[in-house]
């Protein structure tokens, strides 16, 4: 399978990643010749076998579903991008601010 | 009681060091200091990102006071010890070496790395690494390629290996005793091999994952980075544990591991498997493992030809499933919340403006196949796939693990080369993980040792694997490896 430059310009706004122009057909050879390489795989036979879920033997305990942690509002937004407004004021912090969603 | 010169703390093995300041030879704020002085005579190798000298100073005399009351802590109190720069530290920067999380100070710390402070570790900083980890040579960091403290004989600069080359570097060139690391396909292990030190990746499941930015969930495990195999025994013991905040941490007791180094290995089976002899190989590497396989009979061992068909198959499965699991575990970096963020007239836009300036071109490369393999219509053909093919790399390990006790292979298929080397091909530089990704892909420990030189004077490393949570074991094959190699190089003084 090879990619060309419309594949990679579909795949780039898949990831929300913005590749420019001039990136996009050198970004293409490049990720034809992995993706040419794990084909590989085609070879092995792997009918019937599962797909691993878990690399582990083992069952993994399950915590208790309560509240364990929390109240550390100006804690999770001490690293938020938008300095104007001060995170934890009742009135107008304690939000992340993001570009307009709803028109 | 006279102080020893800097240069011999600087010297000295995590054991030793414990030993010295257990006597009241010196203090950790002596040992500390010293290898802060280490830190700054070798800036030019660019192994940390974040020196934190006056973190490392207070956490030394707060190790000092203990012991001065009778509460150390065991062999970790007051060790100077470099942490990768993708352990989050509380309050202190932490990049992944990525654009995209600039001036990210998280508020919380890592279970590994507050694992290890309760051992009463000294952090005296964050090393660099390859961005979000991905890549075996350390060149992929926004913040610079690390040098590798060895040079061949040639004097060019070579990689430390990746992507813990900052620990690795850091460890090998005397500025801490030991470091943390990851490893998701080989990123203890080669940097170990190429910098001539010990590199552990343990059992997945046996160091918490919660606090560690993450690469490929379902690979990642932290490990110590040493320059010698009981300090790694010493040094897993305080990171490793149970941890209810990571799901995929395993609830089970952690053993002294450094209680059995010495029992010797009379008895063992070595398994040698027979697909990890590649073409092309260098005949050096090659004599090296012969002569492993000498040192273990000499010993005791005895060492059988094995066979794990679907070798050949790990490292393309890998590039499947690592960049699978990388692009949605990298989905939360939306300039929102932390770190760089750009303009945009929409939300879109502005994930868009972000991303593309955020991401190097490696990550950006594997957020894209990731991207791909998990698309409609592709999904089956390569990322189950590639999950059927590692069930049966891990059935082929189970087998050979019926009959055998551990695998000795070469870490790498080569020593360190020169920066600049393999960046136009993103392939050969993945063949690099060529013997430490089907250990990753099927969970198990793996230890790199230091084991001898190339022509050009350049380390290189031996590998073995063992079954899951037998590091015990390991760790006391890596020791008769050890013991029986008497590697004493070191860089800038090579033969």
């Amino acid at each position: 399978m090879s990619l060309d430059k419309n594949d990679v310009k579909k795949i780039a706004f898949l990831a929300r990643i913005r590749v420019p122009e001039e990136a996009l057909e050198p970004l293409a050879g490049e990720l034809s010749n992995i993706i040419g390489w794990v084909e590989q795989l085609s070879e092995v036979e792997t009918e019937g076998v599962a797909p691993m879920t878990s690399v582990a033997d083992m069952t993994w305990p399950r915590r208790a579903d309560t509240v364990s942690d929390g109240d550390c509002a100006a804690d999770v937004l001490a690293n938020a991008t938008d300095p104007e407004i001060p995170s934890g004021d009742a009135n107008v912090g304690g939000f992340y601010t993001v570009p307009k969603v709803v028109e | 009681m006279s102080t020893p010169a800097p240069t011999e703390l600087t010297d000295l093995t995590i054991t030793a060091a414990a030993d010295g300041m257990a006597k009241g030879d010196f203090s950790s704020e002596e040992l500390t200091q010293a290898h802060l002085g280490a830190m700054e005579i070798a800036a030019g190798l660019n192994a940390f990102i974040t020196p934190t000298p006056d973190l490392a100073l207070e956490r030394a005399k707060e190790s000092d006071a203990r012991r001065a009351t009778g509460d150390a802590q065991g062999p970790m109190d007051g060790i100077p010890i470099a942490v990768k720069d993708l352990f989050c530290t509380d309050g202190v920067l932490t990049t992944a070496g990525s654009h995209i999380l600039d001036g990210f100070k998280p508020p919380y710390e890592s279970t590994v790395t507050t694992n290890l402070r309760d051992a009463g570790a000294v952090m005296l900083g964050k090393t660099n690494l390859d961005e979000f980890a991905m890549g075996s040579a350390n060149v992929t960091s926004y913040y610079g390629p690390v040098k590798n403290p060895w040079k061949g004989n040639d004097g060019k600069d070579l990689v430390p290996g990746g992507s813990s080359g900052g620990s690795a570097a850091a460890v090998a060139a005397r500025i801490a005793l030991g470091a943390t690391g990851t490893d998701t396909g080989g990123s203890i292990r080669q940097p170990a091999s190429f910098s001539g030190i010990v590199g552990l990746k343990p059992t997945y499941g046996r160091c918490s994952r919660w606090g560690i930015v993450a690469f490929a969930s379902s690979l990642d495990q932290a490990g110590p980075l040493t320059r010698s195999v009981a300090d790694a025994a010493h040094m897993l013991g305080a990171m490793a544990g149970h941890d209810p905040k990571d799901s995929t941490s395993a609830p089970i007791p952690v053993p002294d591991f450094a209680a059995g180094l010495d029992a010797g290995v009379k008895g063992l089976k070595v398994g040698i498997p027979k697909e990890y002899t590649l073409d092309g190989m260098p005949p050096e590497i090659e004599a090296l493992w012969t002569q492993g396989m000498d040192w273990l009979k000499d010993q005791g061992c005895e060492c059988v030809e094995v066979s794990l068909p679907h070798t050949k198959y790990a490292l393309p499965a890998y590039y499947i499933v690592a960049p699978a699991e990388a692009s949605s575990n990298l989905a939360r970096y939306d300039g929102v919340r932390y770190g760089l963020s750009l303009d945009g007239d929409s939300l879109d836009e502005m994930y868009e403006a972000t991303r593309g300036e955020g991401f190097g071109d490696e990550v950006r490369r594997r957020v894209l196949i990731g991207t791909y393999v998990l698309s409609a219509g592709y999904y089956d053909a390569y990322y189950i796939k590639a999950q059927r093919v590692r069930t049966l790399i891990a059935d082929d390990f189970r087998k050979v693990f019926e009959d055998v006790d551990v695998l000795l292979t070469p870490t790498a298929p080569s020593a360190a080369f020169a920066i600049g080397e393999k960046m136009d091909d993103p392939v050969a530089m993945y063949l690099n993980d060529v013997f430490t990704v089907p250990a990753s892909m099927a969970g198990l420990p793996a230890i790199s040792v230091p084991a001898g030189l190339d022509a050009n004077g350049l380390p290189l490393g031996l590998h073995l694997i063992a079954k899951p949570f037998d590091e015990e074991t390991l760790l006391r094959v890596a020791q008769s490896l050890e013991d029986a190699a008497g590697f004493t190089a070191r860089p800038g003084a090579t033969p």
